[in-house]
C-alpha cells in the first residue's frame, strides 16, 4: 500500500497506510487531523489517483447547508418548463368541465417537476450515486456548523441520503470518505465515533527528504538534506506558524527555479518568505539564519 | 464478536477487553461501538505484526492527537513481552518436580505458558481492582499464591535435604522462583499503572476543585493551575463560537426579494431572518488586595486562563487603584503574569470606591450592551467611600454584572463589607470559594446572560 501510494507521489508512513487499509475494508470514513499543509487533502487526492476512482470534493465553510451539500431542485428549469408547458397544460385541461376534474387530471400527470431530471445533485448525492465507488473528500469539516455535522452522521454511517420527494438514495458502492480537520473547533463525539482517526504529524527528517525527493524530482540529494535540516530546525523554534511539508516542497521548488546548488545565508534570507508566513516570524529568524545553517547537517539520504 | 458474525478466539477477545479497560482508565474514551470496530480492525490486521496491530487499533480507538499518545503508552505497557524469554530452551523435566505444577511450568521454560498462568492468577486475585500503590505487594503475593507457590516452596525444601542432584534442582527452582516473583511484582506494577494511575490524579483533582480557594497549599499549585486551565478551556470551548440561529417565522423580505430575482421575481427561496449570536465579551475586575490575598492568586489564574481562551476579554486588577492587566497577561507566562500583577498593585488596602472611579474615568467605554462584567472580590472597602453610583452606571451600560465573592453570604454587610449595597446593582451576586463553584457560576453566567 505504501508503495502504491508512493507510485502516485505520496510518501505515506505505516500508520497512514494502515488507516487507509482499515477504511477501505471496514467501510468507515477516515477523519484526518493535523496542522495545515501536512498533506491531509493530498492524501485523499492521491488515494483517488491510486485507486483510479473519481474524487468528489466538498469544501466546508460556515453556513454550508444541505441544499449546497446534498441536492437542490433546479428551480430555474422548473420555472422555465412550467412557462413553456403552459399552453400544453391548458390544452390538456380543456376537456375538463369543472375545477375538480381539472385537478384530477393534473394529479394524474404525476409529480414530474419533482423528479430526477430536475434534481441538481451536490457533492454528497453525487458521491452516493457514483457507480463503482469514489473517493469523497469533505474538506475542513471543522469550519462547518454543528448542525451540518449532525446532518453528516446519516450520510457517513449508512451511506444513504433521503430526499423527501423521491425517497432515499443508497450508495451501491460505499465511497471512501475522508474528512479533514484543522482543529478550529472540537468535533462532536458522535462524529468522531463513526470515523477512523488519523493524525498526521510533521514528518521526521528522513521521511521529509523522501517526500521532497518525490515531489521535486530535480532536486539534488545534498541540497535536499540541507533544506530539510533547516526546516526541521525551524520547527524546533517558537514560531507563530512553523513551516509544514507543503512549505518545504514549495521552497524546494523555488530553489530549483533559482538554480541553487547549496543553501547559503543570503539565499535563505531572500527566500525565507516562502516558508515563513508571518512578518514577526521572518524578523525573528533572519538574524539566526547563519547559525542554523552552520549546524551539522543530517546525513544525505541515498 | 458475534455481532460481526466472525469467528473470534475467546482469549484474544478477553485480552482486548482488558486493553479497553486499561485505555479507559487512562482517559481514552472507548465506547462499545468503538470496541466492536476495534475487534473488527484487529481481526483484519491480524495479531502477528505488532506494528500493524497497533496502528489498526489506534485508528479505531484513539480519536485525537493527545489520545494517540496515551494510547501508545498504554499499548506498550499492556502488550509487553515477557522476560522469561531469557531462560534457556526447554529441558526434560525431572521426575521430582512433578509434585508441583508450578515447578513444571518454570522448568518447562515456555514463556507463553507462564504468561498465561500469570494472567489467570491475576484474574483470580482480581488485580484489576488495584487502586493504590501501597496495595502492590499484597496483590503480588496473592498472585503468587494463586499460582501455587506454596507447593513449590515445599518441594524446594524437600529437595534440599535429598542429596546433590536434587539440591542442584532445588537451586535451579529457587532461582526461577525468584525470577517469577520479580516478574509478578512487575506485572502488578504494570496493572497499577494501567488501571489506577489516573484514578489517583482524578481523586486529587476532584478534591482540589472542592477545596476552599483560601486553603490551597503551595504544593498543590501546579495541579491547581492545570485544573484551572482545563476549566477555563472547557468554558471557552462551549461559548466562544459565534453562531446564528433562525428566528422562526420572521421573513427576511429584503433577502427574499433579492433571491427571487433569479427566478423571474417569483419568491422560490424564502429567507428567514436569523439572529447572530455573538461570542461572549467579558470584562473581569479582580480584587488583589490584602483581604483576599489567599484567593487572589486563583482569581488571577482563572482570569489568565480565560484571557487565553476568550478572544474578547478585558481584564483589570485593583486594590487601591485599578489598572488594566490585559497586556501583562498577554506578554507573560501564567506565573510571571500573576507575580507581575501582584507586584504592581497587589496586597494594598482595597478601595472599591476608588477602583470603580478609576474604571469609570478611564475604561467606561469598554462596556456596551454585549458585555458581561465579572467582579471577583470580597467587597470590603476599609470604610472608604463606596461610590455605588459608579456601579449603577456600569450596570446601565453593560449587559450584566456578576459579582463573585469568596466570602460566605453570612459575612456580607458585616464590618467594612459593602457587599449588601453593591449587590443591589448586580444581576448576580454569589458567594463562591471553590474552583468548582467558580466554574459552575461562570458557566451559569455565560449561559444566562449571553443569548443563545
Amino acid at each position: 500500500m505504501i508503495e502504491a501510494l508512493a507510485g502516485v507521489g505520496y510518501i505515506a508512513s505505516r500508520r497512514i497506510a494502515t488507516a487507509l487499509y482499515m477504511a477501505a475494508h471496514l467501510q468507515k470514513p477516515v477523519l484526518v487531523e493535523g496542522v495545515a499543509g501536512v498533506g491531509k487533502t493530498e492524501l485523499a487526492l492521491c488515494t483517488s489517483a491510486m485507486l483510479g476512482l473519481p474524487l468528489i470534493r466538498m469544501q466546508c465553510y460556515e453556513g454550508l447547508d444541505e441544499s449546497k451539500a446534498l441536492y437542490e431542485w433546479k428551480y430555474g428549469k422548473q420555472l422555465l418548463y412550467t412557462q413553456l408547458l403552459k399552453d400544453r397544460m391548458s390544452l390538456a385541461l380543456a376537456g375538463a368541465e369543472t375545477m375538480d376534474e381539472a385537478m384530477d387530471q393534473l394529479h394524474g400527470m404525476g409529480d414530474f417537476f419533482y423528479s430526477e431530471p430536475f434534481l441538481e445533485p451536490r457533492p454528497l448525492l453525487k458521491a452516493m450515486r457514483q457507480e463503482g465507488g469514489c473517493v469523497l473528500l469533505i474538506d475542513e469539516i471543522d469550519k462547518s456548523d454543528e448542525a451540518f455535522e449532525a446532518f453528516l452522521l446519516e450520510v457517513l454511517s449508512a451511506y444513504q441520503v433521503s430526499i423527501p420527494e423521491i425517497g432515499s438514495v443508497k450508495a451501491a458502492t460505499p465511497p471512501i470518505v475522508f474528512l479533514t480537520s484543522n482543529n478550529v473547533r472540537d468535533l462532536g463525539d458522535a462524529l468522531k465515533r463513526r470515523c477512523l482517526h488519523l493524525h498526521i504529524p510533521l514528518p521526521d527528517a528522513k521521511l521529509e527528504q523522501k517526500i521532497v525527493a518525490t515531489r521535486v524530482p530535480g532536486i539534488e540529494g545534498r541540497l535536499n538534506a540541507q533544506l530539510v535540516a533547516f526546516v526541521q530546525a525551524l520547527r524546533e523554534m517558537d514560531l507563530r506558524k512553523a513551516p509544514s511539508i507543503s512549505e518545504t516542497v514549495d521552497w524546494a521548488r523555488a530553489l530549483i527555479l533559482m538554480h541553487a546548488e547549496a543553501l547559503g545565508p543570503d539565499l535563505v534570507r531572500d527566500t525565507l518568505n516562502v516558508i515563513l508566513k508571518f512578518e514577526a516570524d521572518i524578523d525573528a529568524i533572519e538574524p539566526k539564519v547563519g547559525e542554523i545553517l552552520s549546524r551539522p547537517a543530517q546525513p544525505v539520504l541515498a | 464478536m458475534s455481532l460481526l458474525g466472525g469467528e473470534a478466539d475467546a482469549p484474544m477477545q478477553e485480552t482486548l477487553e482488558g486493553f479497553f479497560k486499561a485505555l479507559r482508565a487512562n482517559d481514552v474514551k472507548v465506547t462499545p461501538a468503538e470496541a466492536i470496530d476495534a475487534h473488527a480492525a484487529a481481526e483484519l490486521a491480524g495479531y502477528t505484526d505488532r506494528a500493524l496491530f497497533r496502528d489498526a487499533l489506534a485508528a479505531t480507538l484513539a480519536k485525537s492527537a493527545a489520545e494517540v499518545d496515551r494510547f501508545e503508552s498504554v499499548f506498550d505497557t499492556y502488550f509487553r513481552r515477557s522476560a522469561f524469554d531469557a531462560f534457556e530452551a526447554p529441558e526434560p523435566i525431572p521426575e521430582e518436580a512433578m509434585a508441583s505444577d508450578l515447578a513444571q511450568l518454570l522448568l518447562g521454560g515456555d514463556s507463553n505458558a507462564i504468561a498465561q498462568a500469570m494472567e489467570a492468577a491475576a484474574q483470580a486475585a482480581n488485580v484489576q481492582s488495584i487502586r493504590l500503590p501501597t496495595q502492590r505487594p499484597r496483590f503480588a503475593r496473592r498472585m503468587l499464591e494463586e499460582m501455587g507457590v506454596e507447593a513449590l516452596d515445599r518441594l524446594i525444601g524437600e529437595l534440599r535435604g535429598q542429596g546433590e542432584t536434587q539440591g542442584a534442582l532445588a537451586d535451579r527452582l529457587a532461582e526461577r522462583r525468584k525470577a517469577l516473583a520479580a516478574e509478578t511484582s512487575d506485572f502488578v506494577q504494570r496493572q497499577h499503572e494501567l488501571y489506577a494511575k489516573d484514578a489517583g490524579r482524578r481523586l486529587r483533582d476532584e478534591a482540589l476543585a472542592q477545596k476552599q480557594l483560601t486553603a490551597v497549599d503551595d504544593k498543590d499549585m501546579a495541579a491547581m493551575q492545570s485544573l484551572v486551565r482545563r476549566l477555563a478551556k472547557k468554558l471557552a470551548d462551549r461559548y466562544s463560537r459565534r453562531r446564528r440561529r433562525a428566528r422562526r417565522g420572521a421573513l427576511d423580505v429584503r433577502r427574499t426579494l433579492r433571491k427571487s430575482m433569479g427566478y423571474g421575481g417569483i419568491p422560490f427561496d424564502i429567507v428567514w431572518k436569523t439572529q447572530k449570536i455573538d461570542k461572549p465579551k467579558l470584562v473581569v475586575l479582580v480584587d488583589v488586595s490584602k483581604s483576599v490575598a489567599a484567593a487572589a492568586q486563583f482569581l488571577l489564574m482563572f482570569c489568565y486562563s480565560l484571557n487565553e481562551v476568550v478572544d474578547r476579554l478585558d481584564s483589570f486588577a485593583f486594590s487601591g487603584r485599578l489598572v488594566p492587566v490585559g497586556d501583562i497577561m498577554d506578554a507573560e507566562q501564567v506565573d510571571g503574569a500573576i507575580v507581575e500583577v501582584l507586584k504592581r498593585i497587589g496586597f494594598q488596602q482595597s478601595d472599591y470606591g476608588r477602583a470603580f472611579k478609576d474604571f469609570a474615568e478611564g475604561h467606561m467605554d469598554v462596556l456596551d450592551r454585549h458585555t458581561t462584567v465579572i467582579i471577583l472580590g470580597d467587597g470590603r472597602n476599609n470604610y472608604g467611600e463606596a461610590h455605588v453610583e459608579v456601579l449603577k452606571a456600569m450596570q446601565e451600560r453593560a449587559r450584566a454584572i456578576v459579582w463573585l465573592n469568596p466570602e460566605p453570604e453570612a459575612y456580607w454587610g458585616v464590618g467594612d463589607s459593602e457587599m449588601d449595597r453593591y449587590s443591589r446593582f448586580c444581576h448576580v451576586a454569589k458567594s463562591c470559594n471553590t474552583l468548582k463553584g467558580l466554574e459552575r457560576i461562570i458557566e451559569d453566567v455565560l449561559r444566562k446572560y449571553l443569548p443563545h
